[in-house]
């Protein structure tokens, strides 16, 4: 059985897929919308919410079954939880863990907070954010998201 | 977007030195130093979506100082715009026609979109509330007439907070030495916070004053910005500020001896008539100086 039970929590063991753990509380979800596994594709997906973390605190969970995350989409997760780990299983056991890092450049992730930005019009362009001292600027309008805003709600 | 396409997209992404290239070259067309064939059968496609005098004809005149020609959009009602066509799609479309593009877009980024799709430059005319290069350039060119751009104090007053020129301007001069910037804004109109801090980190000093009786006396160079009464949470407001809100020759007694009063125009009430007769009015001169800084970027990125 995996470890989770002695965090207390119910999240079944799996065959093949994903894990991710110490995601910030209430951002779990937000990963799955990130991730663009919502209800209506055929992923299997669990989402543990605000469990009690072993590093102390709460934090969420995401388990993706049969469905290995790349590189550019671990980026993706930095954004809304940057302490998160990411552990690919195979065969039940853990084969892969990979560090989330905060991109330096975001590609049609963010909708920028700015209406008026050319971005946000039916020009056939993706949003492109770059990191910032201070969180991440859009390339188009120089609209800046900073991290005490809420970055998932602009996913 | 072709390797060679020279772009002029902000002021804020461009290096010290581009500036004072352009700044230089500026100063040699100012001065009479040209052929007037420099840009001979070149087209200019000036596609401006929003209104504008000065901006257009200033690119316009500039054109056809140096030999080129012009193509105009024409208004934007009689357009395919208007039939739904993206920007991108007008933008591919009239990158064959003409040599560069002038785009003036109410959207912020509509440039740099621009810039993307398009096979020959583009040099951003004023994107929304967003950049506007030439506006910036020329002011940096007419400060730069005058005195060095080092070691001195800029004062800028009006709308800072929703003001593009004045942003545009601010984070120019935050890549020259020891440039002070000192902000006389009503409340409620002050930089925003995260201009603030951008200019911080860029190293840059920011003096904030209640009044401009207290900031004149330091200041090398005033720039004053036009009030938008929309701006103000009510007509009160608004009226309480306007009426004290008037830089006047009795006002300027306070202040150095060659200081410089800067405005993007139009002036409305902000700047008494009576101060244009005086040395250290460079507002017009300003507006003229529009058209050899543009003609400056036009040969960059046309030659
Ligand atoms: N087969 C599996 N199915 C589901 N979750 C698993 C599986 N194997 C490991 N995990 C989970 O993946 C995460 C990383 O596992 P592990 O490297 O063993 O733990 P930790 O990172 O806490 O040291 C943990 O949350 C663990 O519970
Ligand atoms: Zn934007």
């Amino acid at each position: 059985m995996v470890r989770t039970i002695s965090d207390g929590i119910v999240i079944s063991p799996i065959k093949n897929g994903t894990v991710i753990d110490h995601i910030t509380p209430g951002e779990g979800l937000t990963v799955i919308r990130i991730l663009g596994i919502e209800d209506g594709t055929n992923v299997t997906f669990t989402v543990a919410s605000n469990v009690v973390s072993s590093r102390g605190g709460r934090k969420d969970m995401v388990k993706i079954e049969n469905r290995e995350l790349l590189k550019d989409e671990v980026d993706k997760i930095a954004l809304v939880a940057p302490y998160a780990s990411i552990s690919i299983i195979r065969d039940f056991k853990v084969s892969v863990k990979k560090p989330v890092g905060v991109p330096k450049e975001i590609v049609g992730v963010i909708k920028c907070p700015n209406p008026n930005c050319i971005t946000n019009t039916k020009e056939p362009v993706k949003s492109k954010f770059v990191a910032h001292p201070r969180g991440f600027r859009c390339q188009y309008c120089d609209s800046i998201i900073s991290r005490e805003m809420d970055i998932g709600d602009y996913i | 977007m072709t390797h060679e396409q020279k772009n002029i997209l902000s002021v804020r992404d461009m290096e010290r030195e581009e500036i004072d290239k352009l700044l230089c070259s500026a100063a040699a067309f100012d001065r009479g130093n040209f052929t007037g064939h420099e840009l001979d059968g070149k087209l200019l496609a000036v596609l401006f979506f929003e209104p504008s005098t000065r901006t257009r004809m200033s690119f316009s005149s500039a054109m056809m100082r140096l030999g080129g020609k012009i193509l105009n959009l024409g208004s934007v009602e009689a357009t395919s715009i208007t039939k739904g066509e993206t920007l991108s799609d007008t933008i591919r479309v009239i990158s064959g026609y003409a040599d560069a593009i002038v785009l003036r877009h109410p959207k912020e980024g509509a440039a740099r979109l621009a810039s993307e799709v398009a096979t020959v430059p583009v040099i951003n005319g004023g994107d929304g509330a967003g950049q506007h290069p030439s506006q910036t350039l020329l002011d940096l060119y007419t400060i730069r007439e005058s005195m060095r751009i080092e070691n001195i104090d800029v004062g800028m007053q009006g709308d800072l907070r929703y003001g593009r020129t004045v942003h545009s301007l601010a984070f120019a001069l935050s890549k020259y030495n020891n440039v002070r910037l000192h902000a006389i804004a009503p409340e409620g109109l002050d930089f925003p916070s995260h201009i603030k801090e951008d200019l911080h980190d860029a190293g840059v000093e920011l003096i904030i004053h209640d009044n401009i009786e207290d900031a004149l006396p330091e200041l090398d160079v005033l720039y004053v910005t036009r009030l938008q009464r929309e701006r103000f949470p009510d007509p009160v407001a608004f009226a309480n500020y306007a009426s004290t809100y008037r830089i006047t020759p009795a006002l300027l007694e306070c202040a150095k001896p060659n200081m410089i009063v800067l405005h993007p125009l139009p002036r409305v009430d902000e700047i008494d008539p009576a101060v244009d007769a005086l040395p250290c009015a460079k507002y017009f001169e300003q507006a003229h100086n529009g058209v050899p800084v543009r003609m400056a970027m036009l040969n960059e990125v046309m030659n």
